[in-house]
């Protein structure tokens, strides 16, 4: 405890980044947990930009014209193609799942765990509809369209590989998440962090809202570029 | 205003990034439903991205509340994948110059849409003015 009186002290922005570099103490005055996930979720920032960076790559470099994505990605509904309808509803349920994972960071700290339970488990909800959604568009894209990673009949062949690839990571990224959000709420159904303290609930919250920003980019780049 | 507490913020904070978000997402959908093409669709689509980027790390994440100790070892190290970018965009460009000046690549390929393979109804707009680009 005597960390937190040290920080309580302690000057904010410049002078406290001094104090807390310099100072013979822990650095972060956040739990461990948090800082790790942090540390674990800037080199994932790496790995994300590095295949972003690759795509774009591809992209620049081949002479092959790069297929139309706003009209493959279109869906036909009620008799007339609507362009990226699917990726809107799956962009609106992401950033929904966010919202409900933050509500759920809240209630955790209120110690509200009836409420922090059920924010969870809509939010693990979404993100399976998510993964749902996204097995539905491989499903057409490999069907319908005949787009495969070593090749499709629009243009260039490299827009299947980066496409799967990329799309794939992070799908993983959010079945993984889904799981992990579940493990963490039936704790907090049982009480177990009670005493440990809901921080653990904030860390896996920082996860989720990673997979939604990661998601921010690849609808950019993958969907309306 | 961060404590031992961890971070507690009251809730309309994320109500109104929520709905603030979900106007963004809205805006960048729109861009393309309106067919803003060119430049003006990259400033957008790419504005908006960062705005949501922003709003999801600073408020959702927290970052904005962390002491600053925390809040540089976060953002300062992707800093390095800008250089990367970069560097990759020119050698990306130049690549392809040497792929038409010097390997016959063909400058005024289009892409197909599926329209044109499936048989269905509108031709390919566009396609011209992008072929007329290169």
């Amino acid at each position: 405890m005597s960390e937190t009186a040290a920080i309580q002290g302690s000057p904010e922005g410049v002078d406290g980044l001094v104090e807390d570099w310099a100072s013979d103490k822990q650095t972060y005055n956040v739990p461990w947990g948090k800082a790790m996930m942090w540390i674990f979720l800037v080199s994932d920032t790496f790995i994300f930009t590095c295949f972003l960076t690759g795509y774009l790559n591809v992209r620049l470099t081949t002479t092959e014209p790069w297929p139309l994505q706003t009209e493959i990605f279109a869906l036909t509904l009620f008799g007339q193609s609507i362009p990226l309808v699917l990726i809107a509803i799956m962009t609106f349920i992401l950033i929904t799942s966010s919202g409900s994972m933050a509500l759920a960071v809240n209630f955790g700290y209120r110690k509200d765990k009836q409420k922090t339970f059920i924010a969870m488990v809509i939010t693990a909800l979404l993100g399976l509809s998510f993964v749902g959604m996204q097995a539905f568009e491989w499903t057409k894209l490999i069907v319908d369209e005949s787009i495969r990673p070593w090749g499709n009949p629009y243009g260039a062949a490299q827009f299947g590989s980066v496409f799967f690839m990329v799309t794939g990571f992070h799908g993983l990224h959010v079945t993984g998440g889904v799981i992990y959000l579940l493990i963490v709420a039936n704790k907090v159904r049982k009480g177990d962090y009670d005493k440990k303290g809901y921080e653990i609930v904030e860390i896996a919250g920082l996860y989720w809202h990673f997979v939604d920003l990661v998601w921010v980019f690849i609808f950019a780049f993958f969907y309306l570029l | 205003m961060s404590s031992e507490a961890g971070q507690q913020h009251p809730l309309g904070i994320y109500y109104k990034i929520w709905i603030l978000l979900f106007v963004l997402s809205g805006f960048s959908y729109a861009v393309d439903y309106f067919h803003v093409e060119g430049g003006m669709r990259w400033f957008l689509v790419i504005t908006f991205m960062f705005l949501k980027a922003g709003f999801i790390t600073a408020i959702f994440m927290h970052v904005v509340w962390e002491r600053l100790a925390l809040v540089l070892t976060i953002l300062v190290p992707p800093l390095a994948l800008l250089f990367l970018i970069g560097f990759m965009t020119v050698e990306g460009n130049y690549t392809e110059e040497t792929r038409y000046q010097y390997r016959g690549h063909d400058r005024t390929l289009t892409p197909l849409s599926p329209a044109d393979l499936h048989g269905g109804g509108h031709a390919d707009e566009g396609h011209g003015a992008e072929a007329a680009a290169h």
